[in-house]
């Protein structure tokens, strides 16, 4: 146990930016998550191998001298295509399957993905360098890389537009009415099939921004996507399908939650605390729901 | 009853036939000493197992070309068979199994890593079979007694310690403060515990003691901490991935600190992609060409680097020219054993005593080598940005002298 960060206000204030930028970062893979689950049902353990694909295309950029800042609009394309034509592939398969054949799939894919991108890339820890410098801020006491900052609004920026399209588009009206009911809205002359199409397209094209993003603030390996997967599986549970408000907020919580252990308990132990506060999260779920339970009876 | 007869000495007959038939095949076939060696070709280790493949290689074709191997008055060549364990340490000793119980194979070169070689050598053991490894340098593997392993490298435990005693030298003889962070793997463990031993040998004091989950390539808060402490020393190894984290976000964040020691900095490839980012960064390592060994195969460092890279196209990494020393130590016990009995070339090789090209191969009774230093060189860049490593420690073969304390950001 160390209290360092209660000693000295100014670490408290670095943990907390440190940890929303981050969180923001992941929600954004979240909010593909959490898309896809509602809609399609489907839990995408693949979800963090699309975000390290989309960081190499930005990577493989920023080889050929352009800056990978672009990668950001390159990524989500080339990876909505991928996204089409893995569903078109093997996810329409198992879309109307039970849970379990969904992750058995996407597990497969994880697994293809991650070898077929070491044969391609090579096993080396890569990174891409955004050159953006660096935010001084309370004289020099807090001090954040530009290229988080970059993450986090490029994030909100994507985020609020889906939001938008979701809302205006035909599409969008699309998507949410199959995600509220696939059958009534088949009758009522939705074509599903392209919704979950597109659905599957739009998740991969967030895991490609996400992964251009990551390329330039963090680092990309082929066998680096699984945590991915997890922590934005952790927002979703934490905040709920169908929450997209949610899935930022428990985003950011989690960053800070993270940022707070690291500096208390040790790094080792990070990923643990978010881990026991997940838990602690459904135990207290279960209790609450068990409640209201009791109170229909 | 009869039948039974039948079936049972047609059972014992196939039985001996395919006994037999696996001892024919073994090791030395004709004028070949076959080898034998699981090495990681495909998933996460790739790119070093295919390092250490290209050394062996190297060192195979040089050996043979150069008069191969004498023992009992006749000339024998090197082969090596291999087989991809696919960086799994379960697949690594199911290899290991096949190529003694099925290929016959009496004589064994390392996988690449700790973790993999941690998994064969007891299954070498088992069998009674020499190994010669070149990358795996975990401490733990030569504190398990084991017989028939031998390493030609430096173990883990030794990777920095002379940048501790650098940094106490350089602080007048007096202890200086230490912030360290680590990796959960096997490997920067070990170094950590040597990092441990020589802060309490020189009355160091450790302020800042992380441990970097495998998972995270984040290590914003570490560094967070260095800035209020402000300790003399900060020591980072997580393999390529740590470097990289660490490089990466300590320019970011602008973190000054007199001294930055770390791991797998040519692995990362540092001074040659994050140039001025990694500027005065000290890195531990088994091996720079630079180096003034020698040998009749491969003469120097020098020309050994420029033969390794007309023939594979990249300049050799340290995995690469230890891998290569590893065959040059069997060539040279097969020679004094003079006999392809096992227990007389594990004998042999636990007498070696050599120079190699890599350096002097003497091995403790762990089977770790004792008589090669670790070198520590510094990424040193030019006006013009170009950055290079310089051997800075230890002096006797240092190319450029230490720059300490590295200056501050604010002044580059």
């Amino acid at each position: 146990m160390d209290f360092m960060v209660f000693q000295y206000p100014m670490i408290s204030v670095q943990a907390c930016l440190d940890g929303i930028l981050l969180g923001i970062l992941f929600a954004l893979i979240a909010y593909g998550m959490a898309l896809q689950w509602g809609v399609m049902n489907i839990i995408n353990i693949a979800q963090g191998d699309l975000v390290i694909l989309g960081g190499y295309i930005a990577y493989f950029m920023y080889l050929y001298g352009i800056h990978p800042a672009w990668g950001v609009i390159v990524a989500p394309i080339i990876m909505y295509f991928i996204g089409v034509g893995l569903y078109k592939l093997v996810i329409n398969k198992v879309v109307d399957r039970d849970l379990f054949i969904s992750i058995l799939a996407t597990f497969g894919i994880s697994i293809l993905f991650m070898q077929l991108m070491n044969f391609a890339f090579g096993a080396d820890v890569v990174l891409a360098n955004s050159g953006y410098g660096t935010t001084f801020l309370f004289d020099s006491a807090v001090v954040l890389p530009n290229s988080k900052i970059f993450s986090a609004f490029i994030s909100i920026l994507f985020a609020i537009c889906l939001v938008i399209y979701m809302k205006k588009s035909k599409l969008g009206r699309a998507i949410r009415a199959t995600a509220q009911n696939a059958r009534a809205a088949k009758i009522l002359g939705v074509d599903t099939e392209k919704v979950y199409a597109a659905t599957f397209g739009i998740n991969a094209a967030l895991c490609g921004v996400a992964g251009a993003l990551i390329s330039i603030t963090f680092t990309i390996h082929p066998y680096m996507g699984l945590p991915y997967t997890i922590r934005s599986f952790m927002i979703v549970i934490v905040a709920g399908l169908g929450n997209l408000p949610g899935v930022a907020l428990s985003g950011m919580g989690l960053g800070v939650f993270e940022e707070f252990a690291d500096y208390i308990l040790g790094t080792e132990f990070r990923i643990g605390a978010v881990f026991l506060l997940l838990v602690l999260i459904l135990v207290y779920r279960r209790f609450k729901l068990s409640r209201k339970r009791e109170y229909l009876k | 009853m009869k039948i039974n007869k039948i079936i049972l000495s047609f059972i014992s007959a196939i039985a001996l036939l395919l006994s037999t038939s696996v001892t024919s095949f073994a090791k030395v076939v004709g004028d070949k000493i076959v080898l034998g060696s699981a090495i990681s070709l495909t998933g996460k280790y790739s790119s070093n197992g295919v390092h250490t493949q290209n050394g062996y290689n190297m060192a195979v074709d040089r050996i043979n070309s150069m008069g191969g191997v004498k023992v009992g008055g006749k000339t024998y060549k090197f082969e090596i068979i291999y087989y991809d364990d696919e960086s799994n340490p379960k697949r690594a000793a199911q290899l290991a199994e096949r190529l003694i119980s099925q290929d016959g194979v009496e004589f064994m070169l390392g996988p690449y890593s700790s973790g993999l070689t941690k998994a064969i050598a007891p299954v070498t053991e088992k069998y009674g079979v020499p190994m010669v490894e070149a990358n795996g340098a975990s401490r733990s593997l030569f504190t398990k007694g084991y017989k028939y392993l031998f390493a030609v490298l430096a173990p883990a435990n030794l990777y920095l310690d002379v940048a501790i005693e650098t940094a106490v030298e350089l602080n007048g003889g007096k202890g200086v403060r230490i912030a360290q962070a680590f990796e959960q793997d096997a490997f920067s463990q070990d170094v950590r515990l040597g990092i441990l031993d020589a802060a309490k040998r020189t009355g160091s004091e450790i302020i800042i003691d992380d441990k970097l989950p495998k998972e995270l390539n984040d290590m914003a808060a570490t560094l967070v901490k260095v800035k209020q402490m402000k300790p003399d020393v900060l020591v980072v190894s997580g393999h390529t991935k740590g470097a990289l984290t660490a490089i990466r976000q300590i320019a970011e964040m602008k973190v000054d600190v007199p001294m930055l020691a770390m791991t797998h900095c040519d692995a990362a490839k540092l001074s040659k992609q994050h140039g001025k980012n990694s500027q005065y960064a000290l890195c531990a390592s088994q091996w720079h060409k630079t180096l003034t060994y020698k040998d009749d195969f491969f003469k120097d460092g020098m020309t050994y680097a420029a033969d390794f890279t007309k023939e594979f196209g990249y300049d050799p990494p340290y995995q690469a020219a230890e891998s290569s020393a590893a065959l040059l130590v069997f060539k040279d016990a097969f020679e004094r054993a003079n006999s392809f009995d096992q227990k007389k070339v594990r004998d042999a090789l636990a007498a070696t005593n050599m120079q190699t090209f890599y350096g002097n191969i003497k091995f403790a009774p762990g089977g770790q080598n004792v008589d090669k230093p670790m070198v520590l060189f510094q990424v040193m860049c030019d006006s013009a940005g170009k950055c290079e490593n310089k051997v800075v420690a230890p002096l006797k073969w240092a190319s450029a002298k230490l720059i300490h304390p590295v200056p501050k950001w604010s002044d580059r």
